[in-house]
């Protein structure tokens, strides 16, 4: 299993709200792919899938706040 | 920011929306496969643009009267709200790799208002940021619009500067998501701001704060 983790954006910021998710569930992913976008103080920051795999869950929904290194997703 | 290796201008001049951001995306790209930065410089004809945080009630007319007047709505992978491009407003897309200048978004961000703030003193305007609210204002007029995206950490989109802009247009919506009115270089200074000079003041200020050779 590996997790989608929201990666540190730089000091100073713990935070971002995920704006959208460009997959779903049980959709195929590979290593580098747009899986989301995090929006945190006038920038958009795109999330990519770590490595080959399928998205197992999102942990963290559109429109929903995720914390800096907290897991957005589940890959299989 | 240390960013030796320094960057390319590129002024693009009047260029639609939708074209500047397909090219927007090779510059990325180009980047992100190890170009030098790009400071790209360009003005567009009127347009709304949608950032990642906009809402319905972001629009103040219908999309379809506000298309009535000829002005396309484009949504766009930046952050913040809504905004208006029009001509005379000065864009500034910095296409900068933060992989190799310490990959911290604030910091960046932060850089772009310091550069907004010391080109606006030259021309004689005292304006400021505001902690909480990205852009850079003019008393309480926002007088910059900020609104950036990251992808691989490369920047792209940037900032608006409002220099000779129709302002009426910016009527048409709630900018950034704030009750707050916009102003301009042109109104503040009662008389308009030659593009050039702002071009050439704006370069130099990117070389100040993002410690360039």
């Amino acid at each position: 299993m590996t997790n989608i983790i929201l990666p540190d954006l730089g000091e100073g910021i713990s935070k971002a709200v995920i704006a959208c998710w460009h997959v779903k569930p049980g959709e195929c992913l590979k290593e580098g792919q747009e899986v989301c976008e995090a929006v945190t103080d006038k920038a958009s920051f795109v999330i990519e899938a770590p490595a080959d795999g399928k998205l197992q869950s999102i942990v963290i929904n559109e429109g929903q706040e995720a914390l800096v290194r907290g897991i957005l997703g589940i890959m299989e | 920011m240390d960013m030796k290796a320094g960057f390319i201008v590129q002024d693009w001049g009047l260029v639609d929306y939708k074209e500047a951001f397909e090219r927007q995306k090779q510059g990325v790209s180009d980047v992100m496969n190890g170009g030098r930065d790009l400071l790209i410089l360009c003005e567009h004809p009127p347009v709304l643009t949608l950032g990642r945080m906009s809402t319905q009630e972001s629009l103040l007319y219908s999309r379809q009267e506000i298309q009535k007047r000829g002005l396309d709505i484009i949504e766009v992978d930046r952050g913040g709200d809504v905004t208006l491009h029009a001509p005379g407003q000065l864009i500034i897309y910095p296409l900068f790799n933060l992989n190799n200048h310490g990959k911290d978004l604030k910091l960046f961000m932060e850089n772009l208002e310091e550069v907004a703030v010391d080109l606006l003193k030259n021309f004689g305007i005292l304006a400021i940021s505001i902690p909480g609210k990205r852009g850079v204002f003019a008393g309480s007029q926002k007088i910059v619009s900020i609104g950036v995206g990251v992808r691989k950490w490369v920047t792209y989109h940037g900032l608006g500067i409002n220099a000779n802009t129709d302002l009426s247009l910016f009527n048409l919506i709630k900018p950034c998501g704030l009750d707050v009115r916009m102003t301009s270089i042109k109104e503040v200074l009662k008389k308009p701001v030659d593009m050039d000079a702002l071009k050439i003041e704006a370069v130099g200020q990117f070389k100040k704060h993002f410690s360039y050779d």
